[in-house]
Order: structure tokens, then C-alpha cells, then sequence
């Protein structure tokens, strides 16, 4: 079910979810979770991989609605995601591949987006002669540019070298910062997860549910490597206790 | 170098045509000369331009309902597994149907006329137009259709810029070889039930054993398709792959 919830508020309860195996078994990969974030929230989910990520995240964005329980998305929600892939269609410039998405986008927010994220000399090339870090760039300035009340990000920054990575995750959080947006980011780093996020939703191997629901304290603030580490302690604790 | 080899090849293959036509008679394969003479006649009274305008009509109507039909029906089936296990019969006894069974029976149903002539070279082309595009809808990227689901993309906007870009190169395909497979039906056609048109002149012809003539107006529709494909065909193509990094 996805009934419209109070405005800007994200919540999510399921019961149990299950594939059919082509051998005719079922696969339990969800079990019973909930969560919920008010407007603006951003969450981390983190857990091993296999756990049932990806397919938490289908749910939500409404591409699988084969499982037991209720989400509701804020009303007439629109949605903005970043896939694992960059998912750009080759035969499309970078532009016309953002506007197709975002049609009612203007000049001047595109250009700024183009501009943050460093894609203005790229407007007018094909997604092909892209680099996989420009073409997530790309990926990203797209789900940007629908104005979302509702920003997924499924492993945004996989397979990227660490420095790109680390860029890109800051013009992230100045993307976040300019527009506050209900988010919900899929990521297997702790460390990642730590800088971007509000609140850490930690989950089990399959069948998946929450062992940890941590909030951040000052948000995507400057920190050291120290408290980094002294962070992620505390969750890693906190997800053996549970 | 390309066009060199090109001319070449052209040289060589009138070269044979001249050895061959003196080997076999003036009668049985007349020499390129006697043939352009026999072309420029038929020019100049105006029959050639005529009967050239006449079969190339023909083979553009019945090309252009083929391949409309056919992307509409390939992708149905495609997409769609009911349609496809409801018409998937139909389709392989389309396939197999001999082209001479649809134009008889085209022609004894619907009388000599040119929607007869059209409607049986369409659906001579229909099953191999619709067999190309199946493939092509079956091999589509659901990656690319859940991003257009989550985006909230109209319908009108994802089959024109995301469904159909993707079909382009088998669309390509099935207007080549339909292009080769329809103007050689339409002269079938055109022999066994039209009063005019290239197919009638080369039957003809045939009754009169005159030679000279078949291959005059066989050279001026080769012309006329290799024109088509140069000017038309491989301009489309190269649009449609603009998008592709060229080789270096």
C-alpha cells in the first residue's frame, strides 16, 4: 500500500518480504522493520551486502510492491534517485538527459547545479565520452534537479577512487545544505554514512531488520579523523548490544 | 583508396558483362552499350520516368504500412507475453507462407488493383519486420524503464526517448533488408496483375524474349535503390549512432 502520509514525512513498516527462487523455494530477504523521518531527515541505511538494501530502497521508490506492510510517502511526492548505475541514456547530452527528468527545471537552477557539481564544460557531450565519476555527477545533478521531496541514493559513490568519492560526498552535503530534502542513502561505510547522515539505521544480514537506529550528533559537521573513528566505535557497540 | 577499389570493381564487373555477352550472343545477354541505348529510349518517350514513379510508389506505401505495423506488433509482442503467446502462430504461419500464395490470393480477393498490389507486398514484409522488432522490444533495458518510472516520465515522452531510441538499430536492420525484399515483391506484383510499373515492363519484355529491355529497366531500378540507400538509408543510420564514440 502507498497511501499519502502528512506532508514531507516518510514512513515505512513492513512485514516481511520474500523473493520466489527459481528452483520454486522463497527467499526471505526483509523481515519485520519500520522507520520513519520527518522532512529534511537524512538517513544512512548500512549493513552487510546481500542484506536486502537495493530492495528496501525498490519499495520505496515503488518499483517492487510485491511484499506485506505499508509505506507512505509524502504527498504527491516527487521523487529524485541516484541508482548504483549512473543510468544515463547514451543518446541524450548530459542536458538533454537532466531535462527530460526535469522538465520544469529553469536555466538558472540548471546552470548552478551544472556549476556545483562541475559539469558545465560537459553539458553537450554524450554520456559515453563520459568518465563513470562525471556520469555519476550526472546522476546526481539529475536527481537534484527535480527539486525532490524525496532524495534516494543507492550506493552513489562505489567504485569511485577515494578522493572523487570524498568530493563528490561534499557536494553532496552542499546540495542537502542549500535545500533541505527528505533523504534516504544506501551506503556500506560506516564512514560514509557518518558524514552525510542525521541518523544510521543499521541492519542485520538477511533476513534484514534494524539492530541500531543511531542519530548523529551536529549533523555533517567539520570533524577529525579521531572523532570519526570514536563514531563509528560507538555504532559498531551499539549494533553488538542489540 | 575506397573509391578506388569501388571504381574498379565497377570496371571490372562491366568488363565480365562484355566478355560474357560476346560468349553468349547478342541475343541471350546484349552489351552494356545496347542496354544504356534501349534506357535512353525509354527515357525519351517518357515510360521509363512513369513506370519508375509508378513501382516506386507502390514500394514505398507497402514498405512504409510494413513497417509501421511491424514496430507496433513487434513491440506488443514483445513487451506484452499474452500477445505474444496469442499471436506467436500467426506470426510463424505468416513467416512461411510463400509470397506467391499472398499475392494470388491478394488479387483474387480484392480484385487487380493497386490496394490489392500494396496490402499483399506489405504483408510479405510484415512477419520479418515484426520478428526484427520483437527482439529488439525483448532486448530493451528495464534499468533505463524503472529510471523513467521514478522520474515520472508521460508515456508520449518515454517511447519517444527512451524506448524508441533503443529500438533504432533494429529499426535500421528492418528497413534495409525491407527496403531490398519490398521492390523485389512489388516487381513480382507488378507482373502478375498491374497494367504499368517496372515488374509489368520486364514481363513484358519477357513474353517478347527481349532481353535488352529486361536489363534496361533491372539497371535503372538498381540505380534508383542503390540512390535510395546512399541518400536515404545510411544518412538515417548515421543519425540515429551520433551518439556512439566514432573508431579512431
Amino acid at each position: 500500500m502507498y497511501p499519502a502520509g502528512v506532508s514531507g514525512r516518510l514512513e515505512l513498516h513492513i512485514k516481511n518480504k520474500s523473493y520466489r527462487t527459481v528452483t520454486g523455494g522463497r527467499l526471505h530477504v526483509l523481515g519485520k522493520l519500520s522507520i520513519a523521518l520527518a522532512k529534511g531527515d537524512v538517513a544512512a541505511l548500512v549493513g552487510p551486502s546481500g542484506c536486502g538494501k537495493t530492495t528496501l530502497l525498490r519499495i520505496i521508490m515503488g518499483l517492487d510492491r510485491d511484499f506485506e506492510g505499508v509505506v507512505s510517502l509524502p504527498a504527491d511526492c516527487r521523487l529524485g534517485v541516484v541508482f548504483q548505475e549512473p543510468r544515463l541514456l547514451p543518446w541524450w547530452t548530459v542536458e538533454e538527459n537532466i531535462r527530460l527528468a526535469a522538465p520544469q527545471a529553469s536555466e538558472m537552477a540548471l546552470s548552478a547545479l551544472f556549476a556545483t557539481l562541475g559539469l558545465t564544460e560537459h553539458r553537450l557531450h554524450y554520456p559515453g565520452e563520459l568518465s563513470l565519476g562525471l556520469a555519476r555527477r550526472v546522476a546526481l545533478a539529475r536527481a537534484f534537479a527535480v527539486e525532490p521531496d524525496l532524495l534516494i541514493l543507492d550506493e552513489p559513490f562505489v567504485s569511485l577512487d577515494a578522493p572523487l568519492a570524498a568530493r563528490l560526498r561534499a557536494e553532496l552535503i552542499e546540495l542537502v545544505s542549500r535545500r533541505p530534502v527528505t533523504t534516504m542513502l544506501v551506503t556500506h561505510s560506516i564512514d560514509e554514512a557518518i558524514g552525510l547522515a542525521d541518523r544510521v539505521f543499521l541492519l542485520s544480514p538477511s533476513p534484514a531488520h534494524i539492530v541500531a537506529d543511531v542519530p548523529i550528533e551536529n549533523p555533517r559537521g567539520p570533524r577529525s579523523a579521531d572523532e570519526i573513528a570514536v563514531m563509528a566505535n560507538r555504532i559498531k557497540r551499539a549494533a553488538n548490544l542489540a | 583508396m575506397k573509391s578506388a577499389l569501388h571504381l574498379g570493381s565497377i570496371a571490372l564487373l562491366v568488363v565480365t558483362w562484355i566478355v560474357a555477352s560476346h560468349m553468349l550472343g547478342e541475343r541471350l545477354l546484349p552489351e552494356p552499350k545496347a542496354v544504356v541505348l534501349a534506357l535512353l529510349d525509354e527515357a525519351r518517350s517518357g515510360a521509363l520516368a512513369f513506370n519508375l514513379s509508378v513501382t516506386l510508389l507502390r514500394v514505398f506505401a507497402s514498405f512504409a504500412i510494413a513497417m509501421a505495423l511491424g514496430t507496433l506488433i513487434g513491440l506488443l509482442m514483445g513487451r506484452n507475453p499474452i500477445f505474444n503467446w496469442l499471436a506467436d502462430p500467426w506470426l510463424i504461419v505468416l513467416l512461411n507462407l510463400p509470397a506467391l500464395v499472398i499475392i494470388v490470393l491478394a488479387y483474387i480477393w480484392a480484385g487487380l488493383t493497386d490496394t490489392a498490389a500494396i496490402a499483399a507486398v506489405a504483408l510479405n514484409k510484415l512477419p520479418i519486420a515484426i520478428v526484427t522488432i520483437r527482439e529488439g522490444a525483448r532486448a530493451l533495458d528495464p534499468m533505463l524503464d524503472e529510471m523513467a518510472t521514478v522520474f515520472r516520465m508521460s508515456r508520449r515522452l518515454r517511447l519517444i526517448k527512451v524506448t524508441l531510441p533503443q529500438l533504432a538499430p533494429y529499426l535500421v536492420a528492418t528497413a534495409r533488408s525491407g527496403l531490398s525484399l519490398v521492390w523485389k515483391i512489388v516487381l513480382i506484383v507488378e507482373m502478375l496483375g498491374r497494367p504499368n510499373g517496372v515488374g509489368f515492363e520486364i514481363g513484358a519484355a519477357f513474353q517478347l524474349f527481349d532481353v535488352t529491355r529486361i536489363l534496361a529497366y533491372a539497371l535503372a531500378f538498381t540505380v534508383v535503390m542503390l540512390a535510395i540507400e546512399a541518400f536515404l538509408v545510411q544518412p538515417l543510420e548515421r543519425h540515429v549512432s551520433r551518439w556512439r564514440l566514432r573508431p579512431a
